[in-house]
């Protein structure tokens, strides 16, 4: 188990330095400089500015002088923002996103897989195929059709919730922008959840556990769950790099200052560092969670764990 | 292939789908013809009219005028043709991928599954934003870019099918008979893939059609005055308050497309499933 | 009064009856052999009596057990009758159990589930029962996932499972078919052993296994029961004519079946000439070399039939395949006609590959799904004799489906149009097209019922008196090679332990594990069923060969020499076998 787990720590890393190299590459590819908007500068004092950002240097002094920076968490300052860093940039909107991606997730896995377990007991009934209906829909409208839709309900026209982000507090106002990133996931774990289970209630050793005398609640509860379970766990990775991406859409229809709007912003406004920051900060991120994903399949799976 | 016509007709789900999607497809093509404007007119006369019979707005006009049917009609044809080509650029690099690696198993197979292995866990839909900034927003390239992130699942999902069939005895059998590596490759091996080709290429396309949609709602994509039904979406989210049907009504068949292609592709999943298990 | 009582029982699915009209008895402590060959409804009968059918299944009649009707049940009165009082045990103890779970854990769950024991108590009653069913160091067992399990003890698992309750009755599906012979025999002693007043109906296509372990047998032939009675009238003086056929198809190694000019030496030239063979291959996930076949020398001439026998961990599949060429020789020379033969297929000489041919085991694996049966056939004709015209090959296409006996309009048949009979000779005739040399059987008949089987045979008899063709036939079942080999070859953990021609190993074997094969195969004859030797053990896992004479840890015989020093091959009274004391011990078979 501990070299499984090792094995899979050490194979992040490459992962995470070839996304830094791609990264900067790409940022440093574009044609046109960081400074090029701006109203035109006499040539000395571009020189000056060049220099405190290093962007005389040759490439590859460029990267090294970037990928140690990063080794201890300083992403250099941002082009846009004069007086602030990218660390500290970051650091004010992870929070708001870390917690609005947080809430997604756990409202996708408990209605997600909920709402999967019932439609597989009920495999063909009317209830089953309501919730998969519902889930192929959930599955088939764009995470932005949907906000402005919900927008457009119950803020808009029922008034119930609030519509914007700013000026409001408390419970409320996440609950639009949480329900709309979770619902493509809910819908895709439903699926899922409902396919899995299906399939291992029709395995051998679940006709065995029946011929045993166990009833529904027993089988599902001892012997069917687990295993029904893993194709959802593997499923998370991708789930949470979905909920990611989608948090740019969500922060942007909502005015909510994560970091996906910070994101769009400093790519719109070519704030290299700043972009190039958030995309390291979301590939670690990433690779992150699929580790723990990776071991948490090892814990249930006991094929992998014994040899 | 072997499959029985009877199988496929008489799934409901696959026909139904199938049917609206063609129907759409020809609506795309016919509409523009009858309607009398052009997607590119403006008419400040005539703003943000809702749709009505009258003036043959039959989806009513945006925010300059212009006829949102005869838009609508250009938004849908221009999603579907950027879905297909890029779900057939995917297609082409996951399946010469995955069955390359598939075949050569071994060390070979180990090196081309970590690579694609390391980019999954990339958050691509990142890059391909950043490419479309850096490079101004290159029709070509939102292909490129579609077609870049799709891939990686065809690679795996063609991969594992490979691997299967090079252990399958009559691969063997094929092996000792001193049939050729091409004519094993091209009689035994590649007409077992198209099954799971097809499944996976009516799934891939409703991914395209979201990344188009999702770069093109950042204002990312299909540049004006051409439009894609993620486009439309986009301007429609500005007149959410005031004109709402400048938004429901591509977004509407937005989702009913959507909707087609999965169900499609989960009934022709199902059609596969069963005649593999035999 | 019958404990169970099945009248008139019908399974239907759609309008195809797989069970129609099924009447039959089973009275309390006794055991019933349920017999019949695949397809005609045993196991669906068997689920019909736990309510296991799938929804797409309608029954009708009658079950009763103990007077209950258990067709009308409700799943409540189903599940507090099932394991307590009626148990199961499947085929395949790996697909049984779940492979998520202990052993200890999923057993324990049915103390609980039926409230007859909890916590540690529970522990200690199925702990006990692991002990009772023979598994060695229960304790750990306990802790253990199936998959660490061999086949022998996942199947005791699941009979401790079964009988821990004490139910009424035991039904036991096939239960041995999964398993190698020696186990096989093992198993069914338990069984016999430890079910004390549990009845059992032991559902199976073996007659032998029939034979030898139940007091009654009911004969079913599509979903019908043709026959029914003591075990050894029924066999002595069968009433129905599928019972005679049953019996008739059945291989037996006890009666003189075999062919002409099978006794003594076999003249011909060498066609085949495999000299120290070994075939080694890399451990998962480490960088050990686990050792699959050593040191193997064999000559096999022309016209000959070479039967290779031995169970898992023998060796033989893996053997096979490295002299084909389709896996690696670790060491060895292969040489056909006295040309030595390059170690990987790709490399060799397109005129060799046609004269080396290999049927497989799976019929309907071993054939392309998208290919028709015809172009199935064809295809060794496109690559060997690419100049014939279309018209010529049809001819010969034709020519070989009439050969195997199957009609011509098979022609354009997809395998999955095919029975398994039906597509194993599709099979042959690809082998036989180009008129090999050399044909290899990999357990070709294994998957194939009585009357196929014997048809396939007799089929692969015809071709070799006709042309000459050397076969090497693979097999776990000596009954099956008694009727169709001129020599007999026995592997035991990847080394050839005794080859001699077949009357005299089946009459005077020198090895004692061939005696052990001898002992363990059924044999479908009441009167000479009982009273063998059951072997115990199984065979050692690859990982950890024993020292020494490998099959010394299950040997009667085994001295101190045997722990130490491993045999070499030597010849006695014109047998080559590889055992220390073969001329001390006398094996014949009384």
């Amino acid at each position: 188990m501990l070299r499984y787990t090792l094995l899979r720590l050490l194979g992040a890393i490459p992962t995470l330095l070839l996304v830094i190299v791609l990264a900067f590459l790409l940022v440093h590819a574009a044609p046109g400089g960081p400074f090029d908007d701006e109203r035109v500068l006499p040539p000395a004092i571009l020189k000056n500015i060049e220099a405190t950002y290093h962007l005389d240097e040759s490439l590859p002094q460029q990267f090294w002088r970037y990928l140690s920076g990063v080794a201890r968490g300083d992403f250099g300052p941002s082009y846009r923002y004069r007086d602030l860093t990218v660390s500290q940039l970051i650091g004010s909107a992870f929070p708001v996103s870390l917690r609005l991606g947080a809430m997604s997730m756990l409202l996708a896995v408990i209605v997600g897989v909920g709402a999967g377990i019932v439609a597989a007991l009920r495999q063909n009934t009317m209830a089953d195929r309501a919730i998969m209906t519902v889930a192929m829909t959930g599955i088939s409208i764009p995470i932005f059709v949907v906000a402005p839709v919900l927008v457009l309900l119950f803020a808009v026209k029922l008034h119930w919730l609030p519509a914007g982000w700013s000026g409001n507090v408390g419970l409320a106002r996440w609950m639009l922008p949480v329900v709309s990133l979770a619902l493509p996931q809910i819908a895709y774990i439903a699926r899922l959840t409902r396919a899995s289970l299906i399939d291992v209630l029709g395995s051998d050793f679940v006709r065995t556990a029946k011929a045993q005398g166990l009833g529904t609640v027993a089988i599902v509860r001892f012997h069917a769950l687990k295993p029904a379970m893993l194709p959802v766990l593997s499923f998370m990775g991708p789930a949470i790099a979905a909920v990611l991406t989608g948090s740019v859409v969500v922060e942007e229809v909502f005015g909510i200052p994560g970091l996906g709007q910070f994101f769009v912003r400093g790519a719109l406004n070519r704030d290299y560092t700043l972009v190039l920051g958030i995309v390291i900060f979301y590939a670690a991120l990433i690779i992150f969670l699929n580790l723990i994903v990776d071991i948490l399949y090892g814990v249930i799976d006991p094929r992998i764990r014994y040899r | 292939m072997g499959a029985s016509w009877a199988n496929v007709r008489g799934n409901r789900a696959l026909v139904v789908s199938a049917g609206i999607l063609i129907v759409t497809a020809m609506l795309a093509v016919i509409g523009p013809l009858i309607s009398p404007y052009d997607y590119l007119s403006t008419n400040f006369d005539a703003l943000l009219r809702a749709p009505t019979m009258a003036d043959m707005h039959l989806f009513g006009t945006d925010d300059l005028g212009r006829d949102l049917f005869v838009r609508t009609m250009l938004g849908i044809r221009v999603t579907l043709i950027v879905a297909i080509i890029a779900s057939i650029v995917s297609l082409v690099i996951g399946v010469a991928y995955g069955a390359t690696a598939g075949y050569f198993g071994g060390r070979v197979d180990a090196v081309m599954m970590r690579l694609v292995d390391t980019l999954y866990a990339m958050p691509f839909i990142f890059f391909v934003i950043l490419l479309m900034v850096v490079f101004e927003r290159n029709f070509l390239l939102i292909f490129v870019a579609i077609g870049a992130i799709n891939w990686l699942d065809m690679a795996r999902i063609v991969r594992g099918q490979t691997l299967s069939l090079r252990e399958r005895e009559f691969v063997d059998a094929a092996r000792l008979t001193g049939v050729s590596s091409a004519r094993i490759i091209a009689r035994h091996i590649a007409p077992n893939l198209v099954g799971v080709v097809v499944v996976y290429v009516t799934l891939t396309i409703p991914q395209a059609i979201l990344v188009e949609s999702f770069l093109s709602f950042l204002g990312l994509g299909i540049q004006e005055p051409q439009t894609s039904l993620g486009a439309l979406v986009d301007a429609g989210v500005n007149q959410l308050e005031r004109a709402s049907w400048t938004l429901l009504i591509p977004a509407t068949l937005l989702a009913v497309i959507l909707m087609c292609f999965n169900f499609l592709g989960d009934a022709l999943r199902d059609l596969f499933d069963a005649r593999q298990t035999r | 009064m019958s404990l169970l009582e099945v009248s008139g029982l019908g399974i239907r699915y759609g309008t195809n009856d797989v069970v129609a009209g099924l009447s039959f008895s089973v009275d309390p402590g006794e055991s019933c052999g349920l017999v019949g060959e695949s397809g005609s409804g045993k196991t669906q009968t068997a689920l019909a009596i736990l309510g296991l059918l799938p929804a797409a299944a309608t029954s009708s009649g009658s079950i009763r057990f103990d007077g209950i009707e258990l067709l009308v049940a409700d799943e409540d009165e189903m599940n507090a009758l099932r394991a307590e009082r009626i148990a199961i045990v499947f085929q395949d103890p790996m697909q049984a159990l779940n492979p998520y779970l202990r052993i200890g854990q999923q057993i324990r769950r049915i103390l609980l589930q039926h409230k007859l024991a909890s916590g540690h108590e529970a522990n200690d009653r199925v702990i006990e029962m692991l002990a009772r069913v023979g598994l060695p160091d229960p304790k750990r067992q306990f802790g253990a996932y199936p998959h660490q399990l061999s086949g022998g003890m996942r199947q005791r698992a699941m009979i401790a499972s079964a009988l821990i309750t004490e139910p009424d009755l035991l039904i036991a599906d096939e239960p041995t078919t999964a398993l190698d012979v020696t186990v096989q025999a093992q198993i069914l002693e338990l069984l016999a052993s430890i079910r004390d007043d549990t009845a059992l109906l032991l559902i199976t296509h073996d007659l032998g296994v029939v034979a030898g372990h139940c007091e009654r047998t009911l004969v079913i032939e599509q979903g019908g029961l043709v026959e029914e009675g003591l075990t050894r009238q029924v066999f002595a003086a069968p009433q129905s004519r599928h019972m005679a056929q049953l019996l008739a198809a059945a291989p037996r190694l006890d009666r003189d079946g075999m062919r002409e000019g099978m006794r003594g030496e076999f003249a011909g030239e060498t066609v085949l000439d495999i000299r120290a063979a070994a075939v080694s291959f890399r451990e998962r996930g480490s960088h050990r070399r686990l050792q699959a076949v050593r040191d193997f020398t064999l000559q096999v001439r022309s016209g000959e039939t070479v039967a290779v026998v031995g169970e898992s961990g023998s060796g033989k599949s893996s053997l096979v395949r490295a002299v084909l060429g389709l896996i690696p020789l670790q060491t060895g020379v292969v040489s056909f006609l006295g040309e030595r033969l390059p170690d990987d297929v790709r490399s060799r000489a397109l005129t060799v590959k046609r004269e080396l041919q290999l049927v497989f085991q799976d019929p309907v694996g071993s054939l392309n799904p998208q290919m028709r049966a015809g172009d199935i056939i064809s295809e060794p004709l496109l690559v060997h004799a690419p100049t014939l015209r279309d018209g010529e090959r049809r001819r010969r296409v034709l020519r070989m489906l009439e050969k195997v006996g199957l009609p011509d309009s098979f022609v354009s048949r997809y395998p999955h149009e095919l029975s398994g009979g039906q597509a194993q000779r599709v099979a042959i005739a690809r082998a036989l097209v180009m008129k090999p040399s050399v044909l290899i059987c990999d357990e070709a008949v294994a998957a194939l019922d009585g009357t196929v089987r014997n048809q396939v045979m007799a089929l692969l008899e015809g071709v070799q008196d006709e042309t000459g063709l050397s076969i090497i036939f693979i097999s776990h079942d000596l009954a099956v090679v008694r009727g169709i080999s001129h020599r007999v070859l026995v592997m035991y953990f990847g080394r050839l332990v005794e080859l001699a021609d077949c009357a005299s190993l089946f009459t005077r074997p020198l090895h004692p594990y061939t005696r052990a094969l001898i002992d363990a195969v059924p044999v479908p004859d009441p009167a000479v069923a009982r009273g063998k030797q059951v072997i115990a053990g199984e065979v050692p896992s690859i990982v950890t060969p024993p020292s020494g004479c490998a099959f010394h840890p299950r040997c009667a015989y085994a001295h101190e020499r045997c722990i130490v020093e491993r045999p070499d091959e030597r010849v006695v009274d014109g047998v080559t076998v590889a055992c220390h004391r073969a001329d001390e011990i006398d094996l014949t078979v009384r």
